[in-house]
């Protein structure tokens, strides 16, 4: 092959440009970034519960209606919890900037708290449609209500295992760039969480309850 | 096919290729790189085994339901896909989330994004297309998998499901999924038309616009698949005509590649014939394509072998032809050789012609009212086209062994076939810039970009390589944890697949125990000292022999 050989072209007359950075490049910070993408596909697996529950939500198959099994006081406590949690880590987020490490700890632990009463409500509420004879296999609707708000608890229950695995990294290695990240990200992770939920208590819930 | 073949080899090519054309050392987060490699590999073995130990499924490249339930699939063979296509499809939405980030913010100084190579541009739009489908594909595969392991009814056919509710997820995943492997192919084919005809590439702007219209439209064509549903005229128009807007984009890009040969001083090496290869054969498909979006036609050839020879059309003459056209080019950039041209040629003649007699008859078949996945055909009139459409394939294995010979040849010639950086000298982007191959830090000095085809520029200029100077350069280090992570998830699919809950347990607590793990390491980067790099870059003789030629 005849073509296989280097010609650089020669210089030109007059000074040529830089072409290459003599100093190392800055470190740049993608995660933030890459975790906000990841929150986006995380919708999406949602979107697709959202919509199996809106297309099979009428489909009872001669089993209990929503109007029978859901219990909006119970899901009403629910949906206080998890939105008093969000407030709670917004506290916590807030110890970054006074740079004080035991409050933040203190306003972690509220959340966990919090968001673990959340998910025992929520295992408390589940066991009892079971044992009334509405488990997820009873009916599409019922297979879909498990599948969406199931799913959701069970983001709830990965954040809890990330906020104390993220507090014993906090207790140990302080407020260090790292740990503020991973702070950042679950920040918005929980806080994505609260916002997926009030779409699953409005539109699996309230208007489950309706049709 | 589709999923192992197709989409490993395009991720593996956008993962080598486009941290260089972007002057970048690594990707953006390169523990998950090599976690969503590792994830694929899990998932890939996972697939393989049921070669060994049960069977695999036989539900189709889809599994539909109800033929996937439970009930008419109680074996492994449903399970066996259902988890190895889910570890998969997470190794691959990993692989999208970071390619985003890697191309937004790791660019080399100056490269701004119109500044982008072709193939980059192509590879955010997959990517993202990566990000907003295979949650769709994951949730499908979920939800099935809660039908046939807890009883539940999405899709079964009696308590209240709904299998089109499965196929129509399936399709707003597949839909895309078919763009997010012929969008990069796109960008090999912009890059190597442009290498060949010594010419920038035409109409630049309009081919990144059409990149993102088709990334944007092909979210919006999903129903076309089964028009036959019978969702009524209104929807059926609706995606019958989003299905025709998308060849738009598309001829916009084949008039772009034709314009950019116009008038070039066109070099007819092996990655350029698969291009015009490519060229023909595409244009027909997609014009089959647009008689199949008529709704009121597919009626009628829905299920045919003309929507077969339709979409090998695309797909062989797209992403098959492509992915030959990638390795011929980018050959010589990772092994420091290039390929045999002979039996290039050979190969892609015998791929060309066996093509079209080997789908070509398809299409007659189809309009006589042939249907798919048949073994065997009732009518001594149409054997003919059988015949002919056998001789194809016979056609394409000739192709298929002239490949592998090209390779073998080339290796055993490896040091008569020794390159240098640009060894298509014609090279345009900044890959060509470093020696072949790349070392492992891929850029000594962080290229400063000015204009698009930052190589073409920097040659154009007589830039040279700095040869002193240099820094110490921090890049992550090694670590086990991806491989461990992919080891604990093949014994959990396997325990899932095998009903075998001891072991799914215990695999998956030790997942999440590994991962828990690497968190607690904080310091995950290595050293190339300054005088490493001096070493390496005083020494690379731009003729050098491939064995010489390591970091």
């Amino acid at each position: 092959m005849s073509t296989l050989s280097t010609t650089i072209n020669p210089p030109r007359n007059g000074a040529a440009p830089m072409y290459y950075c003599r100093e190392e490049p800055h470190e740049h910070n993608g995660t933030l970034l890459g975790f906000w993408i990841y929150l986006m596909s995380d919708c999406f697996i949602f979107a697709s519960l959202f919509v199996s529950n809106a297309v099979l939500g009428v489909r009872y198959a001669g089993g209990p209606t929503g109007a029978e099994v859901l219990d909006l006081t119970g899901v009403a406590w629910n949906t206080a919890l998890l939105l008093l949690s969000s407030v709670t880590f917004g506290f916590a987020m807030l110890q970054i900037r006074q740079n004080n490490r035991r409050a933040m700890l203190g306003w972690l632990a509220v959340s966990g708290l919090l968001a673990a009463a959340f998910v025992g409500l929520e295992i408390h509420e589940f066991v009892d449609m079971i044992a009334a004879g509405a488990g997820p296999g009873r009916s599409a609707f019922l297979s879909s209500f498990f599948a969406l708000v199931g799913t959701h608890g069970l983001h709830v229950s990965v954040g809890i295992l990330w906020l104390i695995v993220l507090m014993v990294q906090l207790a140990r290695y302080g407020l260090n760039p790292d740990n503020i990240r991973r702070l950042r990200c679950l920040s918005m992770f929980w806080h994505f969480l609260d916002l997926i939920w009030v779409g699953v208590f409005s539109y699996v819930y309230l208007v489950g309850v309706l049709r | 096919m589709i999923f192992f073949v197709a989409m490993a080899y395009i991720v593996g090519l956008m993962n080598y290729v486009m941290p260089l054309q972007i002057g970048s050392r690594d990707v953006a987060f390169p523990f998950l790189n090599n976690l969503s490699f590792w994830l694929t590999f899990a998932g890939m073995v996972l697939f393989m085994l049921s070669l060994f130990i049960g069977d695999f499924s036989t539900a189709g490249w889809l599994a539909y339901p109800p033929v996937s339930e439970l009930q008419q699939s109680p074996g492994p063979g449903v399970d066996y896909y259902i988890w190895g296509l889910q570890l998969s499809g997470v190794g691959t939405l990993l692989t999208g989330i970071n390619f985003v980030v890697t191309v937004v913010k790791m660019r080399a100084p100056g490269m701004t994004l119109m500044k982008m190579p072709m193939f980059c541009w192509t590879t955010l739009c997959t990517s993202g297309l990566i990000v907003v489908t295979f949650p769709i594909l994951t949730a499908a595969i979920f939800l099935l998998s809660l039908d046939r392991y807890l009883g539940m009814h999405f899709f079964t056919n009696g308590f209240g499901g709904n299998l089109m509710l499965y196929i129509n997820l399936i399709w707003v995943w597949g839909h895309p999924e078919v763009y997010i492997l012929v969008l990069p192919l796109f960008g090999v084919y912009s890059e190597i038309v442009a290498t060949f005809s010594r010419k920038p590439l035409f109409g630049y702007a309009s081919m990144v616009y059409a990149t993102a219209a088709i990334m944007v439209l092909s979210y919006l064509v999903w129903l076309h698949h089964f028009f036959t549903m019978g969702s009524g005229a209104d929807v059926n128009s609706f995606f019958s005509l989003t299905t025709m807007i998308i060849s738009i984009p598309t001829g916009a890009k084949i008039f772009n590649w034709l314009f950019t040969m116009y008038r070039g001083r066109v070099h007819f090496t092996v990655p350029m014939i698969w291009t015009m290869g490519f060229l023909f054969t595409f244009t027909i498909g997609g014009m089959t394509g647009v008689m199949l979006s008529v709704a009121p036609a597919d009626f009628l050839l829905h299920n045919s072998l003309f929507l077969i020879a339709h979409f090998h059309n695309v797909v062989i003459g797209g992403v098959v032809f492509g992915i030959f056209a990638a390795i011929n080019y980018w050959f010589p950039k990772a092994f420091g050789f290039h390929l045999d041209e002979f039996w290039g040629k050979v190969s892609f003649w015998f791929w060309q012609i066996g093509f079209w007699f080997a789908f070509g008859p398809l299409y007659v078949l189809g309009l006589m009212g042939v249907t798919r996945r048949l073994s065997h055909f009732d009518d001594p009139s149409l054997q003919i086209w059988f015949v002919l459409a056998a001789f194809g394939a016979f056609l394409i294995l000739l192709g298929i062994l002239s490949f592998i010979l090209q390779i073998y040849v080339s290796i055993q010639r490896r040091k008569e076939y020794a390159v240098d950086n640009d060894p298509w000298v014609g090279g345009r982007t900044l890959e060509w810039s470093v020696s072949s191959p790349p070392p492992a830090y891929n850029f000594a000095f962080i290229p400063q970009v000015h204009e698009r085809d930052a190589w073409s520029d920097m040659k154009a200029h007589g830039a040279a390589r700095p040869t002193e100077g240099f820094n110490d350069i921090h890049l992550p280090g090694n670590t086990s944890t991806g491989v461990i992570i992919g080891a604990l998830s093949i014994a959990f699919g396997f325990g899932m697949i095998w009903y075998i809950w001891w072991l799914a347990v215990l695999s998956f607590i030790g997942i999440i125990a590994v991962a828990i793990g690497h968190t607690f390491n904080y310091h995950r980067e290595a050293k190339i000292p300054a005088d490493a790099v001096d070493r390496f870059e005083r020494n690379v003789d731009w003729t050098a022999t491939p064995s010489e030629v390591t970091a």
